[in-house]
């Protein structure tokens, strides 16, 4: 009798989900799921306000226009050591404070170091917005251009099959036998001085494999479906088949798969960094502050804490935003049905009414 | 068959040679091996300079310098493998075969318990799906996701090592800790066990309880400086692995397995004593590899004795319960060596190390002491790579086993009429570890090539600490010979997992197509 009951419930169950989705278009569906998904939402706010945040700190040169950045020191800047309200003698420690009086704490107020001053005096806001500047556009552009060549590589060796795939394939394979941390280290090493831009862009070069494969095995599997074959029957070219056939069908995939890949650029960055073949002073990233500060963990830890809570809030949030894609893409998602839920449909069904 | 895998070792070579030819000319260019010495004041540093030049052979172009390297290389085809030598003199062969036991001691432990523990928790956050545990483990596995090693490196050697230290001065837990560790274990215990409102309640409040008090009777009878099971814990203990055992590999109702396995609960029990004499034998090692033949013969005796149909299954089970209570005496065991160990000079208190592989001042001779250091050293690197890439695994197995849950054959097992157990262990899980079977597969291979970070942040001299010295000093030929090996393996396994998964799947073909 019990079995019964749920197997009824489930079928319910599926009706309803059904008819949220009754007469929209794929990514109508697909922008309600994703607005739906609390975390992916929190995440893109959270993104969003760092971003904003970071690069409108200090004071940057677009063009030759001067824009001021809304924070008075630069990385450049050696104000004085200041004590504050340090304790047990150290200099520089955080000036941040956001336990409010009447809770015993010392009120809200950024003061004149909120994130305290490194060994040298150098003001460690200023230094951690660089340091998230500079680790925000490696993982961008790394995305930028593994995102491109690994959509068109998977894309015309899925596609075109037999010898170009044989090729296209063992290159990819060619390519993920050098270690991203070797090559990395090497390009590092040579062309780390060169700016991080440039950095990101080779690491960019040899980070679209595992995409690239993801893109060609939807490609096998789309390019035997009957659209494509209505598409040819009709006269398109190859080219139209692929760019307005095939792949706005595979883009769940790729967008998926290339957050996936951005978050895992900025820790990347950040390993390179550590090891010494990043980014190379007196510019910073957030891996290169932590390497040079983590023997100063047990006496000044803030040089330790921010830069790392930046690096874990950005991949975090980046890790969201791609869960909540991968949901939202994924037709056979099916999404945990609430009480509302429920009342609403068990409303629709007593009154009659059909939504 | 044959053909299709000999055509995948003929292409294997092609990429190797291209890709090492491509690494060796782009680290040639990366960087002057003798850049320093020219710039140098010393007077000795021309005289270097001439000797490095004539010892790697530096007056040839990498491109051609190249294939002296890969002569060296293919004489593996005659049996002399030549991969050079480095700066210092020292052969690169001789230097890799030193660093890859380290290595390989750092991340076996830690890769077997990211995947058991990993594969684990993921299942059962999709058996349990969209539940609090469900959302809090994808929340905990993004986060792990989200961290730098050498942060959380950081982070465990100030927190488990050094406070830790501290606290064992005078290990008392005061009462709020004690609250909130009852805590923190009861949800955890409540969230899994899942269920009604109601039992999850009793549950919580079951487990936190008893944490707490199992907790402070700990610290009154003074257990953290001299912990112990002892015979009756270890039976408790062993009778609890019998019964999880069976559960989990036949099912509780079959009887026969239940028996034999609880018979090896008492047969542990009667060797507790003769197991204790026996650690204090001279040789070790022989000693327990005698234990473990011992054990494995007594769990198929006992089994073939009891089980009259479906032998293997159940001599299975008394196998699977006999290693698990072999495991719990071997910790007993070093328990017992812990106030010895942490009393000597060279420990001074002190047990839980921030760096290095082993403690240079212990007096060598004991070798549970030594035993007990080496697993001291292995602590914190292990937690931390655990931590990194167990996060991996909860999310693959997780949504494979979601994808298996969701199959047709899975109705129709539980349409037969099938106890939730059998659908769950013998349809689900097995399929589950189909496609997982061939991500370990690649990962193994991956995991020799060294944690080059976890190596420097806790100062091992692996593989990582090679690569990096090859990198840091120029040294040409410790680079290639690091990525001559981590190339291979990396190949060899994706065409091993290939394999695996055309065994293992009759669904999937190989051979057809490219």
């Amino acid at each position: 009798m019990n079995e019964n009951n749920s197997v009824e419930g489930d079928s319910a169950e599926i009706s309803l989900i059904e008819r949220e989705t009754q007469g929209l278009s794929q990514s109508q569906i697909v922008r309600k799921r994703f607005f739906r998904h609390r975390g992916a939402m929190v995440s893109i706010f959270v993104l969003t306000s760092i971003i904003g945040l970071v690069y409108s700190a200090l004071d940057a040169k677009y063009f030759g226009v001067r824009i001021p950045g809304w924070w008075k020191y630069s990385i450049e800047d050696l104000p004085e050591l200041t004590l504050g309200q340090c304790k047990d003698g150290l200099v520089g420690c955080p000036t941040l404070s956001v336990v409010p009086n009447f809770l015993g704490g010392n009120g809200v107020h950024l003061g004149d170091h909120p994130f305290g001053q490194d060994d040298i005096g150098r003001d460690y806001l200023a230094l951690v917005m660089r340091g998230a500047q500079r680790s925000l556009m490696v993982t961008f552009i790394i995305g930028a251009i593994a995102g491109v060549i690994g959509t068109v590589v998977g894309a015309i060796s899925g596609f075109y099959r037999g010898w170009i795939d044989a090729i296209l394939m063992r290159f990819t394979d060619f390519i993920i036998t050098v270690p991203t941390i070797i090559i990395g280290s090497v390009i590092g090493f040579h062309f780390g001085n060169l700016g991080v831009a440039f950095l990101a862009f080779y690491l960019g070069l040899f980070g679209w494999t595992g995409l690239s494969r993801l893109v060609r095995g939807e490609f096998l599997t789309l390019r035997e479906r009957e659209f494509v074959d209505a598409a040819r029957v009709a006269g398109a070219t190859n080219r139209r088949i692929i760019f307005k056939h095939i792949l706005p069908n595979a883009v769940g995939i790729i967008i998926v798969s290339v957050t996936l890949l951005m978050s895992g650029a900025i820790l990347l960055e950040t390993a390179l960094s550590y090891l010494g073949f990043g980014v190379v002073a007196p510019d910073v990233s957030l891996g290169s502050l932590i390497s040079q500060y983590q023997e100063s963990f047990t006496t000044r830890p803030w040089l330790f804490w921010y830069p790392g809570l930046f690096i874990i809030v950005i991949a975090l949030s980046i890790n969201f935003i791609g869960d909540g894609l991968r949901d939202a893409f994924d037709p056979r998602q099916r999404r945990r049905l609430t009480r509302k839920d429920r009342d609403r449909a068990k409303l629709g069904s007593k009154t009659g009414v059909q939504k | 068959m044959f053909a299709y895998i000999m055509r995948r070792i003929g292409t294997l070579g092609v990429i190797l040679l291209g890709s090492s030819f491509l690494l060796y000319n782009l680290a040639a260019i990366s960087g002057d091996p003798i850049g320093e010495l020219k710039i140098s004041q010393d007077p000795r540093a021309k005289q270097q300079i001439i000797a490095l030049t004539r010892e790697l052979q530096l007056n040839i172009p990498p491109p051609f310098r190249y294939f002296l390297w890969l002569r060296g290389v293919l004489g593996i085809f005659v049996g002399k493998l030549d991969l050079g030598s480095t700066r210092t003199g020292e052969s690169v062969g001789t230097a890799i075969l030193s660093a890859i036991p380290t290595t390989l001691r750092l991340v076996f432990t830690a890769s077997i318990l990211a995947m058991v523990l990993g594969i684990s928790v993921g299942i059962v956050t999709a058996l349990r799906q969209y539940s609090k545990f469900d959302y809090s483990m994808t929340f905990v596995s993004f986060l792990l996701f989200s961290l730098p090693i050498f942060w959380v490196a950081v982070l465990l050697k100030q927190f488990m090592a050094i406070q830790f230290n501290n606290w064992l001065d005078k290990p008392t837990i005061s009462l709020g800790a004690l609250v909130i560790i009852g805590v923190v274990i009861g949800l955890i215990v409540a969230s899994i066990a899942g269920g009604a409102r109601r039992k999850s309640y009793s549950i919580f409040s079951a487990v936190a309880l008893s944490t707490m008090v199992v907790l402070w009777i700990l610290q009154k009878i003074n257990w953290f400086l001299e912990p112990g099971f002892g015979p009756i814990f270890f039976f408790i203990a062993s009778i609890g692995i019998a019964f999880g055992v069976t559960q989990l590999s036949v099912g509780i109702n079959n009887k026969s397995a239940l028996r034999s396995s609880i018979t090896m609960a008492v047969v542990g029990l009667v060797f507790y004593y003769p197991t204790k004499w026996a650690f204090k034998l001279s040789n070790q090692t022989l000693v327990l590899l005698a234990m473990a033949a011992l054990t494995l013969l007594s769990a198929v005796l006992v089994s073939l004795f009891f089980a009259k149909i479906d032998k293997i299954a159940i001599i299975r089970t008394s196998i699977l319960t006999g290693i698990f209570m072999g495991l719990i005496r071997l910790l007993d065991q070093l328990m017992s060596t812990w106030p010895r160990f942490i009393s000597t000079d060279a420990i001074n208190y002190r047990p839980v190390p921030t760096v290095g592989q082993a403690n240079s001042l212990l007096e060598p001779g004991d070798y549970w002491v030594t035993t007990l250091d080496l697993l001291m050293h292995l602590i914190l690197p292990t937690v931390a790579l655990t931590a990194i890439s167990f996060a991996g695994y909860i999310r693959f197995a997780r949504g494979t086993m979601l994808e298996v849950l969701n199959q047709d054959y899975i109705r129709t097992a539980r349409a037969k009429g099938l106890s939730e157990r059998t659908v769950i262990m013998r349809h689900a899980f097995r399929n589950t570890l189909i496609p997982l079977s061939t991500i370990i597969v690649v990962d193994f291979a991956g995991i020799i090539g060294g944690a080059i970070i976890t190596e420097k942040v806790f100062g091992w001299k692996g593989m990582g600490t090679l690569f990096n010295m090859a990198i840091n000093s120029f040294d040409l030929n410790l680079l290639m010979g690091v990525f001559f090996l981590t190339g291979t393996l990396s190949l060899m396994a994706n065409l091993v997992a290939d394999l695996l998964y055309s065994a293992l799947d009759p669904r999937i073909r190989t051979g057809s197509g490219a």
